[in-house]
């Protein structure tokens, strides 16, 4: 049997507002592929907003007793800073590289739910703007990305940004959920002939499964975020102390959602990584079984371990010993996982392209983070670090160092695919060094700065030893990490205009995303052929050595 | 997997994504209700008998709306139309109930802002009722399609799905009855 499928040649020009019905085409888009599109193009807008935010701060803090900007705008602008990276960037660009590439990947035309898909994109890019628009309505939300009561009750926080803050995490919230259910059900009932789920793309696994976890945890959110809407504009009293409410339910409601969303940030990034790796170190993933069930554990454990951010509340010895407990052990499957991906990497023929690059900064990035997330998980060791500077460095190696780093090299693979044109590598290169080198020097210190007993959230500290110099060193460093995003930018407005077509296939991928047209047709695939094994773009370009041959004498 | 089944894994998905906003609702008005590990004094407002016939009414309406997709199967589309107008009469008149009940509790001056019982038992219960209403408009504008000359076959898919839903809406109420009634005068 012949499984080699002809591929027909791009007669669409780019996705752009220039083309036929311009502007409109994409408002009114129910694509997979546009709508995905709009997704990474509004994170990368977000992006530079939360950018700008996060160097207004280093520039405040660069030297003491600085003045450049008041308390207030500073609560404020670290506020915004939090909420836009977390929700309006890592979100929606894992979302959208989810909802380009999950149809792709398993054979699919499009979602299962092509509308859902829609109407989560512009839940999720309204609820962002509602957010920004309190700046213009009295007052930017400031009382931190997760906003602890008593303080975000009216008594203390007067202005209406809080109102702005919850009703836009209700909105994202709410579009994130309909994408959750739209990736499971897509992943459960479109997929190619003979693609089983043991045979699933990791990348695939990791969103399916990371659905579940959005599942879970989205809606505790929301109830948690009614209940403080509920106080502050209808005079409940849930967590208003002075009148029996409980500031540290608040705590809970907001921990149980917020343990599990790291992770909800960090699979699909795994899944990046499952999927760079082997690629471009020539060898198939090394225990994709462990790898795609230790996914599930960290699924399961994740909703066990919210109460290692409450240590310091004083809820008793047991309590914290029971969640520093969970906490270790969920540290053992995303080890496990680093693992796989280091065995893939031994004996292969590696190719360092700026994707595999970043993949492999990755690595060392999020093994320093999860090293310092362990170590919170000692009780006593988190007494003393709790709300300082240590944190903030915990928290920016495991989203930056982890997911952002992971959607770096995301980017580099996929670019191909999406616009038909590849990423300099030239510029890629120097790219990924600014951002190694910008990113460690700026956050690294902070665990100086931490153990130093810097609190964070402070707009200004006094002169004590090494931390004038320290802080401007993370200055300064923060502004060359700044410019490497702008050679991002410029690259892919460098990269996009480029004549030369990169081909369907240019990294010789193995998954079916690489078998149609780059960029693909408005219908992805005309037939896709029989699935036999993980790797099906491998068989279909090895007829003499297919995977499915070798599996079947083993 | 046919439409049948994946509109149906898709409403199992959603609904289990909503138990988890309940299950926020449920475990803090459990906490509110007992302030001090004791049952809050407001609670002796609550009509648990009233409210308990309307709760029959309520899971009764779900008895009706498999009536209407057992019509469907058999082709029997008035038959069907009339079981889904049960459906929408007695799930208003839950609603009805729930409002007289409201109006009550606040002519006793226990409102949402009284304290953190009233703050709970609003916020789970009404949040409850708009799920209620949510499920009132979606069997409307089925029956209003069997109504329509498109669309003279209102599909199995379609009902079964919603049916789902409502399910669901009588199975929460269920338990925030227990909680909520049961518990005051247990």
């Amino acid at each position: 049997m012949n499984l080699r499928i002809p591929v027909p040649e791009a007669t669409e020009p780019l996705p752009s507002i220039r083309t036929t019905n311009g502007f409109l085409q994409w408002i009114s888009s129910v694509d997979h592929k546009q709508i995905g599109i709009m997704y990474l193009w509004s994170g990368l807008m977000f992006l530079v907003v939360g950018i700008i935010e996060a160097l207004l701060m280093r520039i405040q803090l660069g030297t003491p007793q600085n003045t450049f900007l008041s308390p207030e705008a500073y609560n404020q602008i670290f506020t915004m800073h939090g909420t836009t990276m977390i929700f309006l960037v890592l979100t929606p660009v894992l979302v959208g590289f989810s909802t380009y590439f999950l149809p792709l990947m398993i054979g699919a035309n499009d979602m299962a739910y092509p509308r859902l898909n829609a109407f989560s994109f512009w839940m999720f890019l309204f609820g962002g703007l509602l957010l920004y628009f309190s700046f213009f309505a009295g007052g930017a939300p400031n009382v931190g990305w997760f906003s602890y009561a008593p303080l975000s009750e009216k008594v203390y926080s007067f202005s209406p940004g809080i109102n702005y803050w919850a009703l836009s995490i209700l909105l994202m919230g709410i579009g994130t959920i309909g994408a959750a259910l739209n990736f499971i059900v897509t992943t459960l009932s479109l997929r190619a002939p003979g693609l089983s789920l043991t045979k699933l793309p990791l990348f695939v696994w990791m969103v399916f499964v990371n659905a579940f976890l959005i599942l879970a945890a989205f809606p505790v959110l929301n109830a948690g975020v009614v209940m403080l809407l509920a106080d502050r504009l209808l005079q409940a009293n849930f967590f208003t102390t002075s009148t029996g409410g409980s500031a540290v339910m608040w705590q809970h409601l907001f921990w149980t959602f917020g343990h599990p969303e790291v992770y909800i940030l960090i699979l699909p990034a795994f899944g990046v990584i499952s999927e760079v790796i082997p690629v471009y170190s020539r060898k198939p993933i090394f225990g994709y079984e462990f790898v795609a069930a230790s996914s599930v554990a960290i699924t399961l454990l994740s909703f066990g371990v919210w109460a290692h951010h409450m240590f310091a509340v004083g809820l008793g010895t047991t309590f914290n010993s029971f969640f520093a407990a969970t906490s270790m052990l969920i540290a053992i499957p995303t080890g496990i996982k680093v693992f796989n991906w280091l065995a893939t990497m031994w004996g292969g023929s590696i190719r360092l392209t700026t994707s595999m690059l970043f993949a492999i900064a990755f690595l060392i990035d999020f093994t320093i983070g999860g090293l310092s997330g362990v170590g919170f998980a000692i009780v006593p060791v988190d007494w003393r670090l709790t709300d300082s500077y240590f944190v903030v460095a915990h928290i920016h190696y495991v989203f930056i160092g982890g997911s952002l780093t992971a959607l770096m090299a995301g980017v580099y693979y996929w670019f191909p695919k999406i616009t038909g044109r590849k990423l300099s590598e030239k510029i890629g290169k120097l790219h990924f060094w600014l951002f190694f080198i910008g990113f460690n020097c700026t956050f690294f210190v902070f665990h100086f700065l931490g153990l130093l007993g810097m609190p964070r959230r402070v707009f200004t500290y006094p002169d004590l030893p090494y931390w004038g110099s320290l802080n401007l060193f993370s200055t300064i460093s923060a502004f060359v990490f700044a410019f490497s995003f702008l050679v991002l930018i410029y690259n892919i407005v460098y990269s996009l205009r480029k004549e030369k077509s990169a081909g369907d296939n240019p990294w010789d991928g193995w998954t079916l995303e690489w078998l149609t047209t780059s960029p693909p047709q408005l219908q992805n695939f005309q037939t896709v052929p029989f699935v036999r094994s993980r790797r099906p773009v491998w068989d279909l370009n090895h007829p003499e050595n297919p995977d499915w041959k070798r599996e079947e004498e083993d | 997997m046919d439409k049948m089944k994946k509109n149906k894994t898709f409403m199992y998905l959603f609904i289990a994504s909503e138990a988890f906003f309940f299950l926020g609702l449920i475990i803090s008005y459990v906490y509110y209700s007992h302030p001090g590990g004791k049952l809050s004094s407001s609670a002796q407002y609550l009509d648990v008998l009233k409210t308990s016939i309307f709760t029959v009414l309520l899971l009764s309406s779900s008895v009706t709306i498999a009536f209407a997709g057992s019509q469907l199967k058999h082709g029997n589309k008035k038959a069907m139309r009339w079981w889904l107008f049960a459906t929408l009469l007695l799930g208003a008149i839950f609603l009805i109930g729930q409002g007289t009940e409201y109006a009550r509790l606040m002519s006793v001056d226990l409102t949402i802002s009284k304290n953190v019982f009233g703050s709970a038992f609003f916020t789970l219960t009404g949040f409850h009722g708009l799920h209620v209403i949510m499920g009132l408009i979606t069997i409307s504008i089925i029956t209003g399609l069997l109504f329509s000359e498109k669309f003279q076959s209102v599909d199995r898919v379609m009902l079964e799905s919603v049916s789902i839903y409502w399910h669901f809406v009588d199975a929460v109420w269920i338990v925030v009855f227990s909680v909520v009634y049961l518990g005051a005068i247990l």
